[in-house]
């Protein structure tokens, strides 16, 4: 595809303004707070912002001796592990089994995406209610099999649950992208194995699952960006980072920190900390998923 | 129809990563393959088991909360509640919808007013995103202009970074700016991203040139070429992005709990939340899930109503 077009308009002032909308709104609402957020980790403010100090990257030598924020870190690489790991390998599972019905394949397939319309505050009630030990269904059976079941107070508990809200919102896009990435693969090479003997597993292991890797990877990284970033709805609407802090991820005690806590300066160097974190990620992704991971 | 990409010319394992995966909307057409491998009935019977217990399971929680919105309040309290949907039903939605619940104590706003203030948010994120990116993404691709390049990356770093990770001084700027418990407060801090911008100039870069200097010779003007030729090829992308921006403007979660406080502000998502914030005992979880449903039910006719533009979004949106 080209990058440049050869046929182009003249003008001196057009351009600029058909760009000035989108270019004014990123600067008000995004590089000036980013800046300030860069700014702020630089600073220490009492609580009513009545004395600022500059204490150049005090802030964050401060982030990094701290145990909750480490703590915080540790909930976050769990947190993000289990849900990648197991929304990636249930959604494989059934991308794979529906790419291979012809029956029902539609049903299957629409309602497989509802999911992913509902927001992430309403599945975190939904299964916060699900789960509620003294009225949730699905607590009271577990209450049935002699599990003392509470994500109020039990912290395994409450990171299970939002896990699994987090993994369940998130079904419906990796199943997409691998059905697609399934039905992308020629079908010409799976028969061929199959003309020289090997069964359906045997076709899955050794060709199906190798070939589907650009789509792995890049859902892989998605989904650890998903984790990262867009489940705080589901944490703040579950449990609100409890009980005692553990389910606590990184973009949520920024929130916590910032606005309940009003630790300005340490807020914003936990935002920048994060920012770092993500923009490695995306870089990773651009790199990687385009060229890396070929076949 | 114009589709986004020209038909693969080489086979498909050569092209690139994010190519291939343009090819989704037309994967998912097609439904399913042309003719089996291999006939192997144990096979396709696990299949279709493995696929009823996955839907059931994805689909467990909204049944659940579509019985518990059907209830009297004592017995949603019941342990374990009825697994059928009870007598209820319609005047749980009367009531929330235009009273709303008194959970926690507090009379929330009617839900109606709620969805109201969802329907204006998701509209404003969408529709203005959409005009915004395709000004800017013609100004990038059909110009050359000072700057050009170092507007296009200026758009091009908010992909990385979200709302979230710089909640606070965001928040700042807009109660400085007076757009706390406003529509525009609501939304066009939002409507600032790059996605819909860069997805434009990659459709845009396929348009042959022939269009444009044909236009030219015909003496139109670069805006009449915009609104004549551009816009209308640009349809099915504008379609596809409306579906998907309008669920991320209906589901926004952090930045409405941000900036409303005035009760008849909230948008329906951060209605609930607020329902449940009482804790425990002084929540109605039938009428709080009366509202859950309501608030699922406009995404979900948008997705499945418009699944094909839909699937072609996600794909297209995805960077």
């Amino acid at each position: 595809m080209a990058i440049e077009k050869r046929a182009r308009f003249q003008s001196s002032w057009l351009p600029y303004a058909l760009i000035m909308p989108q270019l004014l709104i990123t600067l008000v609402f995004f590089f000036w707070p980013a800046g300030q957020a860069l700014y702020q980790s630089l600073l220490v403010q009492d609580a009513f912002g009545a004395r600022t100090e500059f204490v150049w990257f005090e802030n964050f030598v401060t982030l990094f001796h701290d145990e909750n924020y480490l703590s915080s870190f540790k909930v976050t690489a769990i947190f993000s592990l289990l849900v990648a790991g197991i929304g990636l390998a249930v959604s494989l599972v059934l991308a794979a089994f529906a790419d291979r019905v012809f029956r029902a394949a539609t049903a299957y397939k629409t309602l497989l995406i509802v999911p992913y319309a509902v927001a992430p505050a309403i599945a975190a009630v939904l299964w916060l209610f699900l789960f509620n030990p003294t009225l949730g269904i699905l607590a009271h059976w577990m209450h049935g099999w002699g599990v003392d079941w509470d994500p109020l107070l039990n912290g395994t508990h409450a990171l299970i649950m939002v896990v699994i809200a987090a993994v369940w919102k998130q079904i419906s896009y990796n199943f997409l992208f691998f059905l697609a990435g399934l039905q992308s693969i020629p079908k010409s090479l799976i028969e061929a194995a199959a003309i020289d003997g090997a069964g359906p597993v045997k076709r899955f292991a050794t060709i199906v699952f190798p070939l589907l890797s650009p789509t792995t990877f890049f859902l892989l990284v998605v989904n650890i960006i998903y984790a990262f970033i867009e489940t705080f709805a589901i944490i703040d609407a579950a449990t609100s980072g409890g009980p005692s802090k553990a389910t606590e991820i990184l973009v949520y005690k920024i929130y916590a920190d910032g606005f309940k806590g009003l630790d300005l300066g340490g807020s914003a160097a936990q935002s920048v900390v994060l920012m770092a974190i993500l923009i490695l990620l995306t870089v990773i992704q651009f790199r990687y998923v385009e060229r890396k991971v070929q076949y | 129809m114009a589709t986004s990409l020209p038909e693969p010319a080489t086979s498909p394992p050569r092209l690139p990563f994010l190519v291939r995966m343009n090819l989704i909307p037309r994967a998912w057409q097609r439904g399913t393959r042309e003719g089996m491998i291999e006939n192997r009935p144990l096979l396709t019977f696990v299949s279709h088991l493995a696929l009823v217990i996955g839907v059931a399971i994805v689909a467990f929680p909204i049944y659940i909360t579509f019985v518990a919105s059907s209830l009297a309040p004592d017995e949603v309290l019941q342990s374990p509640m009825p697994m059928l949907p009870g007598s209820h039903l319609i005047e749980n939605y009367r009531q929330v919808i235009s009273q709303g619940t008194t959970s926690a104590n507090v009379a929330s706003a009617p839900v109606g007013r709620m969805m109201w203030n969802s329907l204006v948010t998701a509209l404003l994120i969408a529709c203005g995103k959409i005009a915004i990116s395709l000004l800017s993404a013609f100004a990038i691709v059909y110009f050359r202009f000072r700057f050009r390049a170092l507007a296009f990356w200026m758009i091009f770093v908010t992909l990385m970074l979200p709302v979230e990770v710089r909640i606070l001084p965001t928040y700042k700027v807009v109660s400085d700016l007076n757009m706390l418990d406003t529509y525009a407060g609501l939304t066009i801090p939002l409507i600032a991203s790059a996605t819909a911008t860069f997805l434009f100039r990659q459709f845009f870069l396929t348009i042959p040139d022939e269009l444009a200097e044909a236009a030219r010779i015909d003496g139109a003007g670069p805006l009449r070429f915009f609104w004549d030729v551009v816009v209308p090829l640009s349809r099915p992308n504008i379609a596809a992005l409306f579906v998907i921006l309008f669920i991320y403007g209906w589901n926004q979660y952090l930045w409405p709990l941000l900036v409303t406080t005035d009760e008849s502000m909230y948008t329906t998502v951060i209605g609930i939340k607020r329902m449940i914030a009482g804790g425990e005992a002084a929540t109605e979880w039938n009428l709080v899930m009366a509202t859950a449903m309501l608030a699922m039910l406009p995404p979900a006719l948008v997705v499945l109503l418009m699944q094909k533009w839909f699937v072609k979004g996600l794909v297209d949106s995805e960077k």
